[in-house]
């Protein structure tokens, strides 16, 4: 279990990102962490996986804990060894590194035997077996998500962060995004899965939080969520009856409610 | 002929001490990102313990010289452990400017050390020569050469294969992701500074064999692997080694031919090659010969 606990975040010693998040994630499930731009998803992940300080982030008060240890005092290369891992938004593959040797590098921290758990990440990517010897940079946006979380697969996690998977991909290729992650998932690794896109992410989750301004404001198994009035209204662009898509025409900016009713 | 020879083994002499002089800065670029001016220091630093250990003490040669790039390592770990690594995420340029400084610190320190006169470094090469056809050949300028290869071929490798080596130019292509694949970064810093340190001691001690010996002003010869470098490539080993052999070259055969072939240039024109070469080198390919470029996608 992955346990974020009453969590807050300052940037730069002023600017207070997170304002008390609690969550769960039970191991070999997906949660999704839903929520608009700059309310404090990424910076979620980043206090998860020990990145906060490139950043000039901190964690000032709350605990996060893997498996009932605390980790957030960690740095980020205890955290993976624990089995947490977080692919970051955009890929951020190394470009000039070949397929092959992007893989290497996520099993930096990962013994044993390192052929054994590539064909393991070529079985899931078939794509990335036949581009192998090429150079990452090279590869489309959709191979380099694969390759991004390939390479963090790599050190076997027990979870498995995802920013944004599916940024600025083709609908096909979300959907391509999607089936991994359930087949990542059911090979038993834990996700907590950070999207925009919330009609994907609360298709194959089995709970959902959905974040604003820094701040749990509401947390229902995912089935409830897409049913939700509100949800469907801001994060799916249905209609909070009839289900067919809005145009937007009908967007009524006044109705918006101001607050969530968590 | 004989004198085209003569003018290339003295064109390999000056590469392979370039060369080793030049992986030294490439070891550190390729995992920081940092462009050390602090290796003139170093390799002097590095020289002036061989010095110490094999003349002053006495020691054995071969232990002298291990000694010393022992320290000098050291002296890398703790110029990385107490000078950059609280910079870790600051803009680079102010990292490099930070290693100018440090080299300025460290190299009064050294100079006072090696005082006003020549020192020798007690190697075993002397003053001895071989003679191969017509030419003549410092016993000293052969080991330099192979000890170039040999390191050349071992950090190609290592770069290559190594789990170390892979982290090092992960680190070097992006902090942030080599740090959330679990690499430490601040291990991998630390790792770099002290190759980097032992390498230019030993490139060190080569530079103040035979006739040069070692002097307040030996650490020029180390702004000439800049060059050498720039020309190859700031993140390539082989870049690193051809640029050492077009600079050396190039500086060998100015120094023989331009005498007599263009006076007019003046004496000691070939100091300035290198610099030229770069110059040229750097308007045609701006990540030299053989540097990374860029990866995009079109």
């Amino acid at each position: 279990m992955l346990e974020v606990a009453n969590l807050e975040v300052v940037y730069h010693d002023v600017i207070l990102v997170l304002r008390g998040i609690s969550f769960t994630v039970p191991e070999g499930e997906i949660v999704a962490l839903l929520g608009a731009n700059g309310a404090g998803k990424t910076t979620v992940l980043r206090a998860i996986s020990g990145l906060l300080d490139v950043h000039n982030g901190d964690i000032t008060k709350g605990e996060i804990k893997v498996d009932g240890e605390p980790t957030h005092k960690l740095d980020p290369a205890a955290i993976v060894k624990r089995g947490v891992v977080q692919v970051m938004e955009g890929r951020r593959i190394f470009a000039e590194f070949t397929v092959e040797e992007n893989l290497r590098v996520g099993a930096h921290t990962a013994g044993g035997n390192i052929e054994a758990t590539m064909a393991g990440i070529f079985d899931l990517f078939p794509i990335l077996e036949e581009r192998r010897r090429q150079l990452a940079g090279f590869l489309s946006g959709g191979e380099q998500q694969m390759l991004a979380m390939g390479r963090a697969l790599m050190s076997k996690p027990k979870y498995l962060l995802l920013d944004e998977p599916s940024l600025g991909l083709a609908p096909l290729l979300v959907q391509q995004i999607r089936d991994v992650i359930v087949e990542i998932n059911t090979r038993g690794t834990g996700i907590l899965l950070v999207e925009q896109n919330a009609a994907m992410a609360l298709s194959i989750a089995s709970h959902g939080y959905i974040m604003e301004t820094g701040k749990i404001v509401m947390d229902k198994p995912a089935v409830e969520l897409a049913q939700d009035e509100d949800v469907r209204e801001f994060y799916l662009g249905l209609h909070a009856t009839g289900g067919e898509r809005k145009s937007f025409r009908d967007v009524k900016h006044y109705k918006r409610r101001k607050r969530w009713l968590s | 002929m004989t004198q085209f020879l003569q003018a290339t083994v003295a064109g390999l002499s000056l590469a392979s001490i370039y060369a080793l002089l030049a992986l030294g800065f490439v070891l550190i670029y390729k995992s920081t990102q940092v462009l050390s001016f602090a290796h003139p220091a170093l390799m002097v630093f590095g020289a002036y313990f061989v010095s110490y250990f094999a003349v002053t003490i006495g020691l054995d040669f071969w232990l002298s010289l291990a000694l010393a790039m022992a320290l000098t390592a050291l002296l890398g770990a703790v110029i990385e452990r107490l000078a950059l690594r609280p910079m870790v995420g600051k803009p680079l340029f102010s990292m490099a400017i930070l290693t100018i400084g440090l080299d300025i610190a460290i190299r009064v320190v050294v100079n006072d050390l090696i005082g006003l006169n020549l020192r020798g470094v007690g190697d075993p090469w002397g003053f001895s020569t071989v003679k191969l056809g017509d030419v003549v050949i410092e016993t000293r300028v052969i080991a330099m050469f192979i000890t170039a290869v040999v390191v050349t071929v071992a950090l190609l490798l290592f770069f290559r294969y190594s789990k170390v080596g892979l982290a090092m130019r992960a680190t070097a292509a992006d902090q942030e992701v080599a740090l959330a694949q679990g690499i430490s970064v601040h291990r991998i810093f630390a790792l770099a500074w002290i190759f980097g340190g032992a390498l230019a001691a030993l490139a060190g001690m080569f530079t103040s064999t035979g006739p040069a010996g070692l002097s307040p002003t030996s650490w020029i010869v180390a702004l000439k692997a800049l060059p050498a470098i720039v020309v190859g490539g700031l993140d390539s080993v082989h870049g690193a080694v051809v640029g050492a052999l077009i600079i050396g070259l190039a500086e060998g055969y100015t120094s023989t031919y331009q005498a007599t072939a263009m006076p007019w240039l003046g004496s000691n024109f070939s100091q300035v090659v290198p610099y030229l070469v770069m110059l040229i080198v750097l308007l045609a390919k701006p990540y030299g010969l053989f540097g990374t470029e860029e990866v995009e996608r079109v």
